[in-house]
């Protein structure tokens, strides 16, 4: 296989992830839309690692992979903290940022 | 030394005594010991005047020193100019310069010492711009200097600045002179455009030589007489000169009569040689010069105030003196400027002796002072000869002169004019005359408690000092006598020196000579007489009832008691402008400028509040607008960049 079936795969989960991400309305899927979009990410940077034949990407992966982790707990933790304080974790009744 | 440098001394003195005056407050503030000092500088400068006049010989000389470095060769030059005309000019200023401060000794002696000592630091000031002026050897320190003496004209107007008449006169005066400057410095620029020269000398060797393009020159020689016009008080910029009696009659003796108003005069002499090439200007001056020298002496026939009637008359003889240039014989002018100069200075001086004596501007409140101020009536009745044109006076030759050279430059229309105003001349003159100095004494006029305080600008205090003085009411002290009989004296010096000796204080220049006709003596002289047999049988005698006389001339009367409206068209064609004009901007700034800033105001309100309802604030429209946003970017930069 090519290095385009590669390119193909990370943007369908991308755009699953994008698509996710725009309409769930529970915080829970927006985070798990998110997941999906940088683990797209991460398919593309192994792939391009692997076909040029150079590490770097790789590296970068495994730097990704533990960045993402962290930013799950973090938006996990947001998640639970905004629980707290609204008692919902429907994203269209968080409008705090309407002008 | 040679006269160059005695005219700088008789320059230097009245700044020096200026600039101590002005730097050493003690010595302003002590008042007397000020006025010493400037008396001091004043005499030192006739001095100095009189050398460098009697020394004087052929030959224009010069003594200069370059100013506004520029490439090459200097713009200007600044020192004195000494030739015929300036030093005889010099001797006038520094002569009634010194005598008026001489007499305000007297004249002001009530004033507080603070008052008395800015007086003579603007007198000392002023002497030296008039004497920079005369001396000027070219135009644009002639144009500094004349800015000066406008400056110190303002100045002392405005001496009691206290009353509001004072105040307004002064600031009217600065700006009518202004308006005409104006003109004067757009001429010397435009001059210099064509010359390349602010020199006089310079500018008279391009004239001799064809140099100067004729093409424009009318345009330039009008706007110097513009300036002329506004100094000088020619119609329609004279309304200045009778408000600028509000200043201490010294003050309307020296700047108002003898020296400043004529520096416009002296500037037509100066450029004669200029204004020569262009004819058709010079016409113009000398229509108006007659004009003036009509409307000023109608307007002086029906004056009450001593001091106005004498105002009108200078505006009417600055009248003579430009019809005389008009005509294109500068030195008649010249010559009657200075014979005016001494004449005027004495009536003047004599005016305020009266009013010192009398407390009031007002003629109807005088009368039969020549039994209680002999010696002043005599002086005031030699003036009055003089600025007659009666024979042997020293007005008599200039006056005759003048009349000549305009029917020798072939304007017959200014000469009937002219002829006219000899005769009105006379007639108003000698009205002053008889109605000060002789008939019955105004019985209640001694009683100045009574009355409103009449007397131009002076203080209360000097009210009570007036009532005492009014007691004895007899000829002035020695300071004011003095500067009066000489005055009076040379008066009659000039008169009869020209008649007998020699050919006038100024010789007329080659080809200037003009032979006039054998009966403008008798036909001068007569209608002088006939002037003074008028005032005489309407004042003295009687025989001629002032009222009917009045009547006779009623729409002329009335018209001249409301100043033929000139005043009344300035304000109303300046005031009204003002207003429409500033109406005009207010609406321009409440409808249009306004108007448009509330437009976009309003247009932003309401768009940023249509635009609000897409700020949802909800996390996933921001990140849906996103997205459409980056793939759009995409599309775009796949299909459009190369």
């Amino acid at each position: 296989m090519g290095l385009q079936a590669y390119l193909i795969l990370a943007a369908v989960i991308f755009g699953i992830g994008l698509f996710g991400v725009v309409t769930r309305r529970n915080t829970i899927g927006i985070l798990l839309g998110i997941e999906l979009m940088l683990n797209a990410v991460n398919i593309n940077l192994v792939a391009f690692a692997r076909f040029s034949g150079s590490e770097i990407g790789m590296v970068f992966t495994v730097f990704a992979i533990c960045i993402t982790v962290a930013e799950a707990a973090m938006g996990l933790a947001i998640v639970i903290l905004l629980f707290r304080i609204r008692r919902t974790v429907m994203a269209d009744h968080l409008d705090l940022l309407k002008g | 030394m040679g006269s160059a440098f005695l005219t700088l001394i008789a320059l230097l003195a009245p700044v020096a005594a200026f600039l101590v005056l002005a730097i050493v407050a003690p010595l302003r503030r002590a008042g007397r010991p000020g006025a010493y000092f400037s008396i001091l500088g004043a005499t030192g400068s006739l001095a100095a005047a009189v050398m460098a006049w009697r020394r004087y010989d052929e030959g224009a000389t010069r003594l200069v020193w370059d100013w506004l470095p520029s490439q090459g060769r200097p713009l200007a030059t600044i020192g004195v100019l000494v030739d015929e005309t300036s030093t005889v000019m010099l001797v006038l200023v520094a002569l009634v310069a010194l005598l008026v401060q001489v007499y305000s000794l007297s004249y002001l002696s009530d004033e507080p010492p603070q008052g008395l000592g800015r007086y003579y630091t603007y007198q000392s000031l002023f002497a030296f711009s008039m004497m920079g002026l005369v001396l000027a050897p070219n135009l644009l320190q002639l144009f500094i200097c004349w800015e000066l003496v406008g400056l110190c004209s303002y100045l002392l107007i405005g001496y009691w600045y206290q009353k509001p008449e004072a105040a307004r006169a002064a600031v009217k005066a600065f700006w009518t002179t202004k308006a005409g400057d104006v003109g004067l410095l757009i001429g010397i620029v435009m001059l210099w455009k064509v010359s390349g020269t602010f020199d006089f000398g310079e500018m008279r060797v391009m004239v001799a030589g064809n140099e100067l393009p004729l093409a424009g020159l009318s345009i330039i020689t009008f706007c110097i007489y513009l300036g002329a016009m506004g100094k000088s008080a020619q119609f329609p910029l004279h309304v200045w000169l009778p408000d600028a009696m509000e200043g201490p009659t010294p003050v309307s003796a020296l700047i108002h009569a003898a020296t400043m108003v004529t520096a416009g005069v002296y500037l037509l002499h100066r450029t004669s040689w200029l204004f020569a090439l262009t004819p058709d200007v010079l016409v113009i001056v000398a229509w108006i010069g007659a004009f003036t020298a009509l409307l000023a002496a109608v307007l002086a026939c029906v004056q009450d105030d001593i001091k106005r009637v004498l105002a009108y008359s200078t505006v009417s003889q600055l009248g003579y003196m430009m019809a005389a240039i008009g005509a294109g014989f500068s030195t008649a002018g010249f010559f009657h400027l200075l014979t005016h100069g001494l004449f005027k200075a004495l009536l003047f001086l004599g005016a305020g002796a009266v009013i010192h004596a009398v407390g009031s501007n007002d003629l109807s409140r005088m009368g039969g002072l020549a039994r209680r101020m002999p010696q002043t009536a005599i002086v005031f009745i030699v003036g009055t000869l003089s600025l007659a044109g009666i024979p042997l006076f020293a007005g008599f030759l200039s006056k005759e002169e003048i009349l000549g050279s305009v029917w020798a430059g072939g304007l017959v229309g200014p000469f009937a004019l002219l002829m006219l105003v000899a005769f009105l001349t006379a007639f108003y003159m000698f009205r002053v005359v008889f109605l000060a100095f002789f008939g019955p004494a105004k019985a209640g006029h001694y009683d100045s408690h009574g009355h409103e305080p009449v007397v131009s600008g002076f203080s209360q205090t000097h009210q009570t000092h007036d009532a005492h003085h009014a007691a004895h009411h007899g000829d002035p002290p020695a300071p004011m006598l003095l500067p009066l009989w000489i005055l009076a004296l040379l008066s009659m010096a000039v008169g009869i020196y020209s008649t007998f000796i020699g050919p006038g204080l100024v010789a007329a220049p080659e080809g200037a000579e003009h032979a006039a006709p054998g009966w403008l003596t008798p036909a001068a002289v007569g209608v002088a007489v006939a002037g003074i047999a008028l005032a005489w049988l309407t004042y003295q005698r009687g025989t001629i009832n002032a009222a009917s006389l009045a009547s006779m001339f009623g729409p002329i009367r009335r018209a001249a008691l409301a100043k033929f409206w000139i005043d009344d068209l300035f304000e109303g064609v300046f005031a009204a402008g003002a207003l429409a004009f500033s109406r005009l901007v207010g609406w321009v700034d409440r409808y249009l400028v306004d108007g448009v800033l509330n437009v976009v105001s309003a247009w932003t309100v309401t768009t940023g509040d249509e635009m609000r309802s897409i700020q949802t604030g909800r996390a996933q429209d921001y990140v849906y607008g996103l997205a459409v946003g980056l793939l759009l970017l995409l599309v775009w930069a796949r299909w459009s960049l190369p």
